[in-house]
């Protein structure tokens, strides 16, 4: 028979090692891409276009295509998520339907980003006509996004204080004025923020700009909405398996600056988030 | 506010009227995409229902050049990798919410948890890629396989891209048992691990069992890391060690097939019924997910998605 106390150290050493088994390889990957990486990013390699079927040159239209297809995805993503978000905190009652409303956010969380991919397909490039083109793959990357923008905005639009309605409706402000007055200036950054950490995700998706936007190989950057483009996470997916006698660095290269720019979204949501903390008067 | 716009505002409240409707249409949009989402992909598949004879559509051999549209390697695919993941995952996952909810200081809960966010914002692609390039050549090496692209590489980077998911809600789910509990269970005299073991664990059961539902359908339905390392081999995975050989899942199936099928083809509409399938699965697991967090109050499931 273990001793309580005995029982305890083991449990918490398991425990401990655990969350180690968990942490240590995100440590290793972002370091193995960092160090492999790096030789590879130049002034050249972000500013070139594709060169000798990708092997050489850089990757400027893929940065590009990826700058463009997160800027769509905001435009999407953002009025319907704010307005969504505003619907549940603000006018929305516990009812039946509400209930719907959030089951049916919970499910487009959850479909899978290859099926959005799909759907992309069927409405928007074929059935809307808009061909594989940035229209296409940012509404298709908008609707994934719409669930973290719309739980992440609820949540800020909910966190500002009763009171603060309380006293403009009482000075005589409409509901909507107090929305727009009271809650939103103080909700906006924890908005920002959720609209950001939706974005990180858009940007680094591969599945669902497949058949709605992605170009294989496309030396030239995008000059209408309705042109396709190279997009980073494909670019990364095209050279590492569909071309033979790939340079690895320039492989690891592409990863990494897939890399940092993804993360450089959390990066900024971080400190919207603790600058805006710090400055909050509740 | 200034006088004006106040005024200007009273005398237009049409213009209240007219934003307030289109705050309340973007409020019942979530319930439109999903019904649209269903809608496009059934327009899209239904035909293959009809076009392929059932025994053909769920038989074993998935070779559409020769008409052969056997969906069920591709789910049972899915089914072992993600399963696998879940093995993995599991214990890990909820271990370390456990260790970073109640056991670790309070400056180690802050190196975690951002470190498991850069996690959950790695892009698939890029795991996919390092799975390929470094994990598979020691799955290969180590486990003495012909090749490293087997079930079992895609199941260890699954369980890590489930891992932000299932610790987050699982450490909300923690967070959430009531101070008392724990007082009561010290008073009792018990040790801080026989509460969580015996108090806190148990009073957070559902939420736990929700953390790893969502990491079950997170797992299910990833499609660049599993396409790259699988070795995507469409064969009935029912061997002892099929874990350990190539498989090829839905998803993957999808990804890979569709950029080169004609529109309106019988495989075209084929993935597009594969896609059905997919979303009927992940619609199922987070139906009974998101039913156990409505239950359990709007506010814990607030966090569930960020």
């Amino acid at each position: 028979m273990i001793s309580r106390q005995t029982s305890q150290k083991i449990a918490f050493t398991l425990l401990t090692l655990a969350a180690f088994v968990v942490v240590v390889p995100i440590v290793l990957v972002v370091g193995y891409i960092v160090v492999q990486g790096a030789g590879a990013i130049s002034w050249e390699f972000l500013t070139a276009m594709p060169r000798e079927g990708m092997r050489e040159g850089g990757i400027l239209p893929a940065v590009v295509g990826t700058v463009v297809l997160t800027f769509g995805t905001a435009i999407v993503a953002m009025p319907i998520g704010i307005g969504a978000a505003i619907y549940l905190a603000e006018y929305a009652r516990d009812t039946w339907l509400t209930r719907l409303i959030r089951l049916a956010i919970i499910n487009l969380a959850g479909i899978p980003s290859v099926v959005y991919g799909l759907f992309g397909l069927g409405l928007f490039v074929l059935f809307l006509n808009f061909g594989t083109s940035i229209l296409a793959g940012s509404l298709t990357l908008g609707l994934l996004t719409l669930p973290v923008v719309i739980s992440t905005a609820e949540g800020a639009i909910l966190s500002v204080p009763q009171s603060f309605r309380v006293v403009s409706i009482s000075l005589g402000g409409t509901r909507w004025q107090t929305i727009r007055h009271q809650v939103l200036p103080h909700a906006l950054p924890g908005i920002i923020t959720g609209v950001i950490l939706g974005l990180e995700r858009a940007a680094g998706e591969t599945a669902p700009i497949l058949f709605t936007v992605a170009a294989f190989y496309l030396p030239r950057l995008p000059h209408s909405i309705l042109d396709q483009t190279m997009a980073l996470p494909y670019h990364l997916y095209v050279i590492s398996t569909q071309v033979p006698g790939m340079p690895v660095e320039v492989q690891f290269g592409t990863a990494l600056v897939l890399l940092i720019l993804v993360l450089s979204f959390n990066v900024i949501a971080t400190i919207i988030r603790s600058h805006f903390r710090r400055l909050r008067q509740w | 506010m200034t006088e004006d716009r106040r005024n200007e505002q009273q005398r237009h409240p049409w213009g209240e009227f007219f934003i307030e409707s289109a705050i309340k249409t973007c409020g019942f949009s979530a319930i439109i995409f999903v019904v649209l989402i269903f809608s496009f992909l059934f327009r899209e598949g239904a035909p293959a229902f009809w076009s392929v004879s059932p025994s053909n559509l769920f038989g074993t051999r998935w070779y559409p050049t020769f008409g052969l549209y056997g969906t069920l390697p591709l789910i049972l695919g899915s089914l072992l990798v993600t399963v696998g993941a879940v093995i993995i995952a599991l214990p890990l996952g909820v271990a370390t919410a456990i260790f970073v909810g109640e056991v670790a200081p309070h400056w180690l809960r802050e190196v975690l948890k951002p470190l498991i966010e850069v996690l959950a914002g790695i892009p698939s692609v890029v795991l996919g890629f390092l799975g390929m390039v470094a994990l598979s050549p020691l799955v290969r090496q180590y486990l003495h396989m012909p090749t490293g692209l087997t079930a079992f590489t895609g199941a260890v980077l699954l369980a890590y891209m489930s891992l932000p998911t299932i610790v987050s809600v699982a450490e909300d789910a923690i967070d959430a048992v009531p101070k008392e509990y724990r007082d009561a269970a010290y008073a009792l005299g018990a040790t801080h691990w026989q509460t969580i073991w015996r108090v806190v664990l148990p009073a957070a059961k559902s939420g736990v069992i929700v953390a790893v539902m969502l990491g079950i359908g997170r797992a299910i339905g990833e499609t660049m890391t599993v396409m790259m390392v699988t070795g995507n081999a469409a064969r009935m995975p029912l061997e002892w060690n099929a874990l350990f050989m190539p498989v090829r899942t839905m998803t993957a199936t999808i990804a890979a097939e569709m950029g080169e099928v004609a529109q309106g083809s019988t495989h075209y509409h084929v993935l597009f019924a594969v896609g059905i399938i997919l979303f009927v699965i992940t619609f199922i697991i987070n139906a009974v997910a998101s039913l156990v967090i409505i239950r359990g109050g709007p506010k814990r499931g607030g966090r569930l998605l960020g």
